[in-house]
Order: C-alpha cells, then sequence, then structure tokens
C-alpha cells in the first residue's frame, strides 16, 4: 500500500534592497530575517548533525563535490509553526513543515508568505525612511539566473530508485501546463528571447536525473536525504515547480504529484508506461507554448501533448481511486477534490484556457500581459512588460498585482493566520513546534528529526524524531499539556 | 491525432462545479465581465507599475540560487 503522503515546500525569495547602502543580497536576506526573529520571543538555530547533501539516491556519496547547502555562520532559525526559516544561497528561505494534505501544506505556504510580508515590515522599521527590502515570489530573475520552489514527498524505500527516476520524469515535464507561474522572456541560451513561458523553471533544467540544485540542474533529483527513518523510507526532492501564488495551483501541483507517487508505488502506472523519449528537450518546449499544441514523443515511438499525458494519468488516477482509495493523501475527501480539480483544469486548458485565469498563475499572468501589451501598443521586449511580471510577484501587498486580480482562494486566511504561529498537528512537525512555543529556553538547536534540549545536565539531551508522522497532536498534545518542564518532558519521554 | 480523437473522456464527476454553473452567467457575458475588470484593473497597474521600468528591470538581479 502506499504510505501517506507526508509533504513540504520550501522557497527561495527573490530579494532586492531599495536605497540600501553597501548592500549585497546575503546581507539584505539576514537583515530581513533577523528583523523578524528579533521582534519573537524566542529564537533557536539550526542544528547540522544530520545533513547530508551530498548523499545520492542512486547509491554513492558524493564527497565535496558541492558546496554545503547552508553556510553555518548565517542566519538559520526554527519557527514555532514547525518551519525552518534561513538564509540559502544569498534568498531568505522559508521550508514550511512537514504536511499530511495538499490544503494543509497550501495553508502553510500561505503562511510562509505572510512571515515574509511581516519580515518586511520587520526590515522597515529598522531601516532608515527611504530605504527598504523587498521580497518577490518568483524563481527567475530574467537574466539567466534561478531561484527554487522545492517540494518534498515521502515515498517508500522499497520502490527502486531508477523505477522511480523513469516513471515520474513525465509527470514533473508535463505538469507545468498547470503548476506554471508564466515568464515573459526566454532564458534558454541560443533561443528566440521575447516570449511568454508557461514556466519560470523549465528553461534552467539541463540534465534527466542527477544530483545538482543550482546547476546543470536535473529533471528528477537525486538527493537522498529522507530526514527519517532510512530503512523504511525515501524523500523525493523535486525541484521542478514554479513558486505559486495561485492557491489552486499550489494545491494541484503537490496533489496530483502525490497522487501520481502513491500510483508508482502501488505499481498501477500502467501497463503502458509513460516515459518521453526526451524530457530535458520537452520540458523546455512544452514551456515555450502557451498553445498547447507541442507534440512530445515517448520512447514506444508514440507521440501526444503535454496535455493529453496530463490525461493519462489521471485516468490511471481515477481508476486506482475507485480501486483502492485514496486515504494516503489525507483523506478520501481531499484526495477527490484532488481529482476533481485536477480534472477541470484539464478540461478547461482543452476548451478555454482563459477561463482559468482566477486558477493558474501562468494564465492570470498570461492575460494581463496580453491585455497590457494590447492597450499601450507595445511587445514582450518592452521594458514594461519585464516590470509587469516581476511585479505580479512582488510580496508587499500596494505592489503586488496578483492580489489585484482577485485569484480564486482555497483556504481560510484565519487558518493562514494561525499557521503562522502553530504548527500542523497531523504530524512531527507538531512535537518540534509545540516544544519551541513551550521551551525554547532549553532548547539547544532543532531540526527536521530531531531537537537537541539542555535541561542542565551534563550532557545535552537529542530527541530523535524519525517516524514523520509520530509526535503529532493524537500523539503527544495531552504528554505536553501535562508535564511543567522540559526536564519532565524528557524522563516521560524515555519513561 | 487518431489516438486521441478515439479515447473517450470519462464522465465528468463535477458535482461541486454544477451547482456553481447552473448560477454562473453564460461563457460571453463573463466574457464581458472579465474584460471589463480586467480594463479596470489596467488602469490600476498603470498607476502602481514601478516609476522607472527599465532601471527597475535593469537592477534585479539574483545571483546563487538553486
Amino acid at each position: 500500500m502506499a504510505l501517506p503522503k507526508v509533504l513540504g515546500i520550501e522557497t527561495e525569495y527573490g530579494i532586492q534592497a531599495v536605497n540600501v547602502p553597501d548592500s549585497n543580497p546575503t546581507s539584505a536576506a539576514s537583515l530581513l530575517i533577523n528583523a523578524y526573529v528579533s521582534e519573537l520571543a524566542q529564537g533557536v538555530g539550526w542544528d547540522f548533525e544530520d545533513e547530508s547533501p551530498g548523499r545520492d539516491a542512486r547509491g554513492f556519496v558524493r564527497d565535496g563535490a558541492q558546496a554545503p547547502e547552508v553556510e553555518r555562520h548565517l542566519v538559520n532559525t526554527v519557527l514555532t509553526n514547525g518551519a525552518r526559516y534561513y538564509v540559502d544561497h544569498a534568498h531568505p528561505e522559508y521550508s514550511g513543515p512537514e504536511c499530511s494534505s495538499p490544503r494543509q501544506l497550501v495553508t502553510y505556504d500561505r503562511a510562509g508568505e505572510v512571515i515574509l510580508q511581516r519580515s518586511m515590515a520587520a526590515a522597515r522599521r529598522i531601516l532608515p525612511p527611504g530605504q527598504e527590502i523587498v521580497v518577490y515570489k518568483n524563481n527567475s530573475d530574467g537574466k539567466g539566473n534561478s531561484y527554487g520552489c522545492h517540494e518534498n514527498y515521502l515515498v517508500d524505500r522499497a520502490v527502486p530508485f531508477p523505477r522511480l527516476a523513469r516513471l515520474a520524469c513525465a509527470h514533473l515535464v508535463t505538469r507545468q501546463i498547470y503548476t506554471g507561474a508564466g515568464k515573459v522572456g526566454c532564458e534558454e541560451e541560443g533561443a528566440e528571447r521575447a516570449r511568454f513561458e508557461i514556466s519560470q523553471r523549465a528553461d534552467f533544467f539541463e540534465e534527466e536525473v542527477g544530483l545538482e540544485t543550482t546547476l546543470k540542474r536535473p529533471i528528477v533529483n537525486t538527493r537522498d536525504e529522507p530526514h527519517a527513518d532510512p530503512q523504511r523510507y525515501r524523500r523525493l526532492h523535486v525541484i521542478t515547480g514554479d513558486a505559486n501564488l495561485a492557491e489552486t495551483a499550489t494545491f494541484l501541483k503537490v496533489g496530483v504529484t502525490a497522487l501520481v507517487l502513491m500510483l508508482l508505488e502501488d505499481d498501477a502506472l500502467g501497463p503502458r508506461e509513460l516515459v518521453l523519449a526526451e524530457p530535458v528537450r520537452a520540458i523546455h518546449e512544452i514551456s515555450h507554448d502557451p498553445s498547447l499544441r507541442t507534440t512530445l514523443e515517448l520512447v514506444d515511438g508514440t507521440t501526444l501533448t503535454a496535455l493529453e499525458l496530463q490525461w493519462e494519468l489521471y485516468d490511471l488516477a481515477r481508476k486506482y481511486a475507485e480501486e483502492r482509495g485514496l486515504a494516503a493523501i489525507g483523506s478520501e475527501d481531499e484526495g477527490t477534490e484532488v481529482l476533481q480539480r485536477w480534472e477541470h483544469v484539464l478540461g478547461a486548458l482543452e476548451s478555454d484556457p482563459a477561463s482559468l485565469s482566477r486558477e493558474l498563475d501562468w494564465v492570470a499572468k498570461y492575460e494581463l500581459v496580453n491585455a497590457y501589451c494590447e492597450r499601450h501598443g507595445c511587445g514582450l521586449d518592452d521594458h514594461r512588460v519585464a516590470a509587469l511580471d516581476l511585479q505580479y510577484h512582488d510580496l508587499r501587498p500596494e505592489r503586488s498585482l496578483f492580489s489585484r486580480l482577485r485569484v480564486d482562494t482555497l483556504v481560510d486566511p484565519a487558518e493562514v493566520e494561525r499557521a503562522v504561529t502553530d504548527p500542523p498537528p497531523s504530524t512531527r512537525a507538531f512535537f518540534r513546534g509545540e516544544c519551541l512555543k513551550r521551551f525554547a529556553p532549553s532548547i539547544v538547536a532543532a531540526n527536521w528529526d530531531s531537537i537537541v534540549f539542555d535541561v542542565g545536565q551534563d550532557a545535552l539531551q537529542r530527541v530523535p524524531m524519525m517516524e514523520p508522522l509520530r509526535g503529532t497532536a493524537a500523539h503527544v498534545g495531552t504528554l505536553l499539556d501535562e508535564v511543567h518542564s522540559p526536564a519532565e518532558l524528557l524522563a516521560r519521554l524515555s519513561g | 491525432m487518431a489516438e486521441r480523437e478515439l479515447k473517450r473522456r470519462p464522465a465528468p464527476q463535477r458535482e461541486a462545479q454544477e451547482t456553481e454553473e447552473q448560477e454562473a452567467p453564460t461563457t460571453n457575458e463573463r466574457g464581458e465581465k472579465l474584460k471589463a475588470e480586467l480594463d479596470d484593473l489596467l488602469d490600476e497597474i498603470d498607476e502602481v507599475l514601478e516609476d522607472n521600468a527599465e532601471e527597475f528591470v535593469r537592477n534585479y538581479v539574483q545571483k546563487g540560487g538553486q
């Protein structure tokens, strides 16, 4: 049976220091995060003990082939909602807590936006008047530099990685027709520049499978760092996604990908194997064609469009749902919602893509850009259109173009507000976040799979959390309410 | 494509959307309404778009990302 799909999403935000003298991106990102964290009561650092970004799922460890993921001297903190908030490669990055359903993930992704907005406000209070640090939720500067929005999925270790890579690839290439955030200006070397692209990220993928995330980016990333029991679990780290503002796009990006992985775990992706003959070429060509007519070749010699390939996956998923149910995606109801929204979006992309301008980022942006060009009689190479594209992603409410488009929302703003401070109750993030809320002064460090306490004894006490679905409110909520000190908590846990 | 034409879409399961569609205006009216809203939006955008678009775009450089 497919494992319950524990999900995560992490976003590197674009950052711009306005009128700040001697500023560089790293110092601006540090100032931004420090400004936010220093206004909170507690500050707990990240624990690097179990980080191994050089471990490859294909079965080897690369030594020194990649710089450490995070420079240790930079700001790096854990929030009470269970997220990690830090400076990564000169960008502020919010790594949301582990979630147990796509809707919950959308809520925590939106909470990340609120945290970045509050960080901008906190930085303004520190900086002299006229100076500002501005944050963008996008993935490209339009000059060939990209930064990521990565997803994480808990997958059964029993699935051989080569099979996982072979079968997940076609989905990761074609899902951009609803997950794309849209972009003006192609960044592929040698390609015509002035055009609209479906995806922010597609231009930057050069390999089919690999370990890198910053250069020669692969469609299937092989980083083997489960942050959980390595005998049972794999964490599939997906790096092809765009950072979405439209909640429907985030919901489908994560929901459908989780569904496809469930099918893969239960051997339900067949009998016909959807394997692309040239996935790297395909990911570029699909992005370059908002008409969605581009055809792709499969290794069996047949051709089909990205939309047709997604329909094939949909049909398999629907059959799977009827036979085995969708509880592994959070609940039957939510699994059904993923299927229904997926079907609705594919149908609309087929018949009337413009009708999705309130649901999908790339369609919203495409309609906006086309209307702007028509009104001002300009082309896609106009600076104002490039500015429009960037400003779509500006997180300042008064400047955001996205927020003016009245795109449909899925999650309750009150839930988002709670998610800024409270962890999801249904994963181990609950234990991490609640411990931080209650016992921050006694916590030396925390990371995804452990918390280190200092309760005044000779040795620091590490509490391992190798099971992503233990440490939930149902599991430890009563215990946390009953204990009065971290020492008592540790005694009860070991007792 | 022959393969695509032969393929029959499964009967849509759209309970949630059907109720919405019954009350929604026709596609044409909806299109007109969206267009009017887009016009208002373009007025707004002309006001909030960064003053010096060329400089704004030139200065937006993001090195060192994943």
